[in-house]
């Protein structure tokens, strides 16, 4: 549920007829069910999805730079691992470079990560393991793309209002992180987080993510346009999606092969 | 440079291809194949001096500028693929062309893929260190402060590929031996065995490189296989020395690439909170195979073993650690030159790297240092580069070598250590 880059990426149609049917029938009280749900619409809609994906990074000063991207998705198991391959358009130095992500829904491991460098022709692997660190020099963190595990917190639901479910969120391992807590404000009926706020050990708001417009495409309620705002810096990153599109059926390219010469999808 | 020459050569046969292809393929509903190439590259000029007297070089180590343009476009059974730099020289005082990439790209069923033509090609595990990657490298470019990217020569090749559950394997001919481009005393002095000094200007190194086509060419083969994110992989090269690996006898000794055969393997993976590489490789020097020839290379075997992890907040920190083992070392001494001084038989290398990610990842420090306890000498290779907008780049970089004795790989270059500063527009 923490990252909006899942969001617009599908919703397969059993689900979004499960997320309705409970939206239906009043509120709900488990906050384990809220989490899940939410956690299912924003990172596992559909079976695969593919998205070209805008950011405008602007720092405090002004200053803007852009990154454009085509990001294609993967589901091994709804709410499980799942595949990630994003082909950088801009800028135009990190052109046809491929990130591509195995992610790990077990906490004890680790996802595992490439870079395809295509002026060296160089399959690279990322020894990173801090997913709390910067996508693409953005706003928008590792885990706010490719989600935060949710047993890595302990879930509170602190209040349900006409149109949302607010879950307080507080980490099991302190120390990795930056963050002392934050909050989710969850769609009663999408469950589509709308709002995240970060809090800080002072219990000072530091880092708000917003879906700012969230459409239906194939069924599936998409946030297509968030903003994530660093208090602190002053930095602020909208992220847009364009040619949303569910279940295209990806086959198996998050391998060596299409990280060398990317899959016809994920250029065009 | 010959390389420009082949290289339009080549460049005009694959042009040839592709416009066949497009009038083959005019049923389509495209209005003009040739309008829908994506146009990029960058403009760049690069400077940078000797921060030591060198009696065989110019003070200036690099002093150009550089146009890359790289041209994409793709029908539905290929994709096109151009990329070249035009160069302006002020070292070396002339113009060139270096043509990158000029190559066809096909995926004619599920399980294969073709690349032919002029292509940049690299496999192995090695940070900066290649063993079973035995494509052209460009030595030169590596050492006076040129772009990482350079350091990778392209190939005139074709490489097929097939893709199957049970392991995959790449196919890669080059039908011309391609060299690595080697030093040459050109623009970077260098230790001369035969002159028993250093040399530059006064002593370039004149090569006898086997140049004919379908004969004096290369074969290099890879299996591979992902087994749970461990990464795989067998090699085999057949072809010869990269860069010179022999020399002829006479008072004009030129420096020769003896037959040389490579077989090794190589496994990658996550080793705790990081990534562990290991790879070797067996070097069989096949014109000299007991190791009694003074004139051609032993045959060696190659050994490494690296590592490298997150330890900080975007601060990535690797260590490798690399051998050369000489497999005939008694020959080696006892056909030795009276009076010339043998190597060790071991080659110890260990390099360490640190990057650095700050300023929203605008600013990359990095630091990357081979060091060799056993022959007493390091090259250092401090960068800078800051992103001043997404469109421009500014550099600050050097290349610091430090060595006991002027004889070893990199005390040899102790007078070619240099700094360097580049500005890149990209577009």
């Amino acid at each position: 549920m923490k990252t909006l880059m899942g969001l617009m990426l599908a919703v397969s149609a059993v689900f979004a007829s499960v997320l309705y049917a409970a939206a239906d029938g009043g509120p709900l009280t488990d906050v384990d069910v809220i989490v899940n749900k939410a956690n299912l619409a924003a990172y596992y809609q559909g079976d695969d999805g593919k998205a070209s994906v805008k950011m405008t990074i602007t720092d405090s000063k002004g200053q803007e730079r852009n990154r454009e991207f085509t990001i294609l998705r993967k589901d091994i198991a709804d709410g499980g691992d799942q595949n990630y391959f994003v082909y950088f358009d801009r800028p135009a130095d990190v052109r046809r470079m491929v990130f591509m992500v195995h992610k790990r829904a077990d906490m004890s491991k680790d996802d595992d990560r490439w870079l395809y460098l295509p002026s060296l022709d160089l399959v690279r692997r990322i020894a990173a393991s801090d997913k709390r660190t910067s996508f693409v020099g953005s706003d928008f963190l590792y885990e706010d793309v490719s989600g935060r595990s949710l047993e890595e917190d302990s879930h509170e639901l602190i209040e349900t209002t006409d149109t949302s479910y607010v879950v307080k969120n507080v980490p099991k391992r302190p120390e990795t992180v930056e963050f002392s807590y934050y909050t989710v404000t969850i769609d009663r009926k999408t469950f589509v987080p709308m709002k995240m706020e970060y809090y800080d050990t002072n219990g000072r708001l530091y880092r708000t993510i917003e879906s700012v417009e969230v459409k239906e495409i194939q069924g599936f309620p998409t946030v297509v346009k968030s903003v994530v705002k660093n208090l602190n810096s002053g930095s602020t990153t909208l992220m847009e999606f364009a040619n949303v599109q569910y279940n295209i059926k990806v086959g198996d390219v998050f391998t060596e092969r299409y990280l060398r010469r990317p899959p016809r999808e994920a250029i065009r | 440079m010959s390389y420009g020459r082949t290289g339009v050569v080549l460049m005009v046969l694959v042009a040839a291809a592709g416009l066949t292809a497009s009038a083959a393929g005019q049923n389509d509903e495209k209005s003009s194949w040739l309008d829908e190439w994506d146009l990029h590259g960058f403009y760049e000029l690069r400077a940078g001096y000797r921060t030591r007297n060198d009696p065989y070089e110019k003070d200036m180590s690099i002093m150009e500028t550089r146009l890359q343009l790289d041209a994409m476009s793709y029908t539905d059974w290929a994709d096109f693929r151009f990329k070249g730099d035009i160069l302006g020289d002020l070292v070396m005082e002339e113009a060139d062309f270096d043509l990158r990439e000029a190559n066809i790209f096909m995926r004619p069923t599920g399980f294969m893929d073709v690349k032919i033509g002029r292509q940049i090609l690299t496999w192995g595990t090695g940070d900066l260190i290649f063993i079973n990657d035995l494509f052209p490298k460009d030595w030169q470019a590596f050492l006076i402060g040129r772009d990482t990217e350079y350091l990778k020569a392209p190939s005139d090749a074709g490489k097929v590929s097939f893709f199957h559950d049970l392991a995959n394997v790449d196919f890669v001919y080059t039908p011309q031996f391609d060299s690595d481009r080697y030093i040459t005393g050109e623009r970077l002095s260098y230790w001369n065995p035969n002159m028993q000094s250093l040399a530059g200007r006064n002593a370039i190194v004149r090569a006898d490189r086997p140049d004919r086509w379908f004969r004096d060419d290369e074969f290099a083969a890879r299996l591979y296989k992902n087994i749970n994110n461990y990464e795989y992989a067998i090699y085999g090269y057949w072809g010869y020395w990269k860069s010179p690996g022999g020399q002829t006898l006479g008072s004009a000794p030129r420096a020769t690439f003896p037959d040389l055969n490579v077989y090794g393997a190589s496994v990658r993976g996550a080793v705790g909170k990081g990534i562990g590489n290991v790879e070797f490789g067996y070097y069989e020097s096949a014109d000299d195979m007991s190791g009694t020839n003074p004139l051609v290379n032993n045959s060696e075997l190659r050994f490494l073993v690296g590592y490298s992890q997150e330890i900080g907040r975007d601060l990535t920190a690797g260590v490798q650690y690399y051998v050369e083992h000489m497999l005939d070392y008694g020959n080696y001494l006892d056909s030795l030159p009276a009076g010339m001084a043998g190597r060790d038989r071991d080659r110890n290398l260990v390099t360490f790297r640190l990057t650095k990610l700050m300023l929203n990842q605008t600013l990359t420090l990095s630091m990357f240092t081979y060091w060799s306890p056993t022959d007493k000498d390091a090259y250092i290779r401090p960068n800078v580069n800051y992103k001043v907008t997404d469109d421009m780049a500014v550099e600050l970089g050097a290349n610091v070598f430090f060595g006991d004795h002027p004889n070893t790989f990199f005390g040899q270059f102790e007078n070619n250590s240099n700094i360097y500063t580049a500005i890149r527009y990209t577009f």
